[in-house]
């Protein structure tokens, strides 16, 4: 057996982030060709959720919709058909915060629903709901290396089971008092659409190996960006969706442990 | 699938610390269950399978940062076994960069937050200053500590699936050693009693006020229960050991917090992990369910393991003796399940007094000696995650 390599193909990505609304707007900025904003992120209505099901759903579900939603735009047919690695560094910090406080509370009452946003696989269960996807889901977390860790995850199930997979990473801003312990300034969300195989769709190819232990990760190139990526966990996927946008280079994202991956893209 | 050795394992419930005490305890038919005294939620009506003395565990001064209930009861359940030996042996064998941590937790440490909450600075609302969040509550935070506790460097993350997590750590270890990304890898599952799971699946009505009755006529709701569990998987031993044979995963796509009525995700995955292991239907000589006890669970796993066993096949849960463990449900009944293979025994469902004739499946109300090939356990999570394993009982393996 060869070492650990994953070669597989990006179908397209989804980004819903302060001034990366979109992949298409983003892609300007992730190229070079136009500075990065920091703009306020608006508040996404999810298209695909039935009603009682949007009703329902908290702020960090419909931040990781406003990714996962752009990546499947116009293919829902074959949204359904995708397994899903879903991530986040911490969860739903809103929900935990409503929930530790009703329960520090005389009465204790926690509500059904926010007791049900409360787990970690909530996006990813609200996700299979929309798509109708009764493909393998999985939901993952390793604090500040959730975004390789996540990628490791994906590449791995694409390659060894053959399946598509829609990758999310997500994390949103974290309030008071949990901010005290814990800072994520800026919301960020991105979503990849992994095949194994190239299609005439295909953005570019990626190939996933181990990177050499404790190589700490390059920064984004873009100065903005920087500064977004060391913000939120989520976002350290950023130096990997500049090669995307630029079709060339590889990035380094950091695991736990010390260890490291490299992904590196390959033109279609 | 290729077939991975099971190399080690080791459980701590509610029933005692070990799988001596363990299968003691399920062999006599004796329930971990007792009234709730968990501070705070006395005024549940309910019962809970609480793991004795966890308030006396000190974790070693190099990991004192991550002290709190459900750290405590890894740290426990890591000390039971041989376990800690084994590891040694593997990552001694391997290498520290090539042996995987994937744990599974639903809440992790998060009744550390709870506390903290309850204490907040009158005027300004802040946390107290010696809690921590990282090394407590944060879902990975458990994941990190048993890579520590361990010395291990290789891949690591929390898979945090609600109910299913730690039988989906099974899962994704198995394609991390298929694919090279590592030559071992300790999985696990953690869960520790918390105010947010009691208080949440009683507003949910989901909670039994007495002990648990899977599959039973008049069942009512869980039992909450706490639990660590642990297993280490090998690319390849020359020892015998027992088997994971096939692991199956899927998503329910219906509802965040209730069952698809038929069980569609659930057969999905059931039929995906007995495929994996290359085995007829017929080839499952045990089935340990789900088995929550709520009326809504029970009826759609039974429905799904109708459709795709049959109604013949021996069934039971093990939840009357450990109560649910949420995010450890995975693994404490995988190893529940390798002990059964291991010496021969499909369990009765404790608790079950007249089955549910709606449930149309053979739910066992007396143990059953009998020599078991293969057993299939399943794992149900919130948020419509399905995950079931088909483990083997001890073989020769043939080493590298």
């Amino acid at each position: 057996m060869g070492g650990p390599v994953s070669r597989l193909f990006v179908e397209t990505v989804g980004l819903f982030a302060p001034g990366l609304s979109s992949w298409q707007e983003g892609c300007a900025v992730l190229q070079g060709r136009a500075p990065w904003q920091d703009e306020p992120l608006p508040r996404y209505q999810p298209a695909l959720l039935p009603a009682n099901e949007r009703r329902r759903a908290t702020a960090l579900v419909r931040l990781a919709f406003g990714a996962c939603e752009q990546a499947v735009a116009g293919r829902l047919q074959e949204a359904a058909g995708l397994a899903a690695v879903f991530a986040s560094s911490g969860g739903d910090y809103a929900i935990n915060d409503q929930i530790c406080r009703a329960l520090a509370s005389v009465e204790r009452r926690v509500s059904p629903t926010q007791f049900h946003n409360s787990v970690h696989n909530a996006p990813a269960g609200y996700w299979s709901i929309a798509t109708g996807s009764r493909e393998p889901s999985l939901s993952l977390c390793a604090y500040d290396f959730t975004a390789g860790a996540a990628l490791l995850e994906a590449a791995t199930l694409v390659t060894l089971e053959r399946r598509s997979v829609l990758l999310a990473v997500y994390d949103n801003t974290i309030e008071w008092p949990m901010s005290g312990k814990r800072e994520v300034l800026r919301p960020f969300s991105a979503a990849l659409w992994l095949t194994p195989e190239p299609t005439a769709q295909s953005l570019c190819g990626l190939v996933v190996a181990p990177g050499e232990r404790g190589r700490e990760p390059a920064g984004a190139d873009a100065a903005g960006l920087e500064l977004l990526r060391r913000g939120n966990p989520a976002a350290r996927l950023l130096p990997l969706l500049e090669c995307i946008a630029r079709q060339r280079g590889g990035a380094v994202l950091a695991l736990p442990g010390g260890g490291a991956l490299h992904a590196a893209v390959r033109p279609c | 699938m290729k077939a991975l050795p099971i190399t080690s394992y080791t459980l701590t419930t509610a029933l005692g610390a070990g799988l001596e005490a363990n299968w003691g305890q399920l062999e006599a038919g004796v329930s971990g269950l007792r009234p709730c005294a968990f501070a705070g939620s006395e005024a549940l009506a309910t019962w809970v399978g609480e793991v004795d003395g966890l308030d006396r565990i000190a974790l070693p001064p190099r990991l004192a940062a991550f002290d709190c209930r459900n750290n405590r009861l890894a740290w426990h359940g890591l000390q039971q076994d041989g376990f800690l030996a084994a590891v040694a042996a593997a990552v001694e064998r391997y290498g520290p960069g090539r042996v995987a941590c994937y744990i599974g937790t639903s809440t992790a440490g998060i009744h550390q937050t709870e506390l903290a909450y309850m204490a907040l600075d009158a005027q300004t609302g802040a946390l107290p200053a010696d809690y921590r969040y990282e090394t407590t509550h944060n879902t990975y935070s458990i994941g990190e500590f048993v890579r520590l506790a361990l010395g291990l460097e290789g891949v690591s993350c929390v898979i945090s699936t609600a109910c299913s997590s730690s039988a989906k750590v099974f899962a994704s270890a198995r394609r991390s050693i298929a694919a090279g990304w590592c030559d071992a890898a300790v999985v696990g599952g953690v869960d520790s009693l918390c105010l947010t799971t009691l208080y949440g699946f009683n507003a949910l009505q989901l909670v039994a006020a007495q002990p648990c009755r899977p599959c039973d006529i008049g069942r009512s709701g869980i039992s909450i229960g706490e639990a660590a569990g642990f297993a280490l998987l090998e690319r390849a031993t020359h020892a015998a050991a027992p088997a994971l044979l096939g692991c199956g995963e899927s998503s329910d796509a219906h509802h965040m917090s209730s069952p698809h009525p038929e069980g569609a995700g659930a057969r999905l995955a059931m039929a995906a992990a007995i495929e994996a292991a290359g085995l007829a239907p017929a080839a499952i000589d045990y089935v340990n369910l789900h088995g929550t006890g709520t009326p809504a669970n029970d009826l759609a796993e039974a429905r799904a393991v109708a459709q795709l066993l049959g109604g013949e096949v021996a069934c039971s849960s093990t939840k009357g003796w450990t109560g649910h463990t949420l995010g450890a449900a995975g693994i404490v009944e995988a190893a529940l399940s390798l002990l059964c293979l291991e010496r021969g025994l499909a369990p009765r469902s404790l608790h079950t007094t007249v089955r549910d004739p709606a449930l149309e499946i053979n739910v066992l109300l007396e143990h059953r000696a009998q020599r078991l090939g293969a057993v299939l356990t399943n794992s149900f999570g919130f948020g419509g995650s399905n995950c079931s394993l088909v483990l083997g009982g001890t073989q020769a393996w043939e080493g590298q």
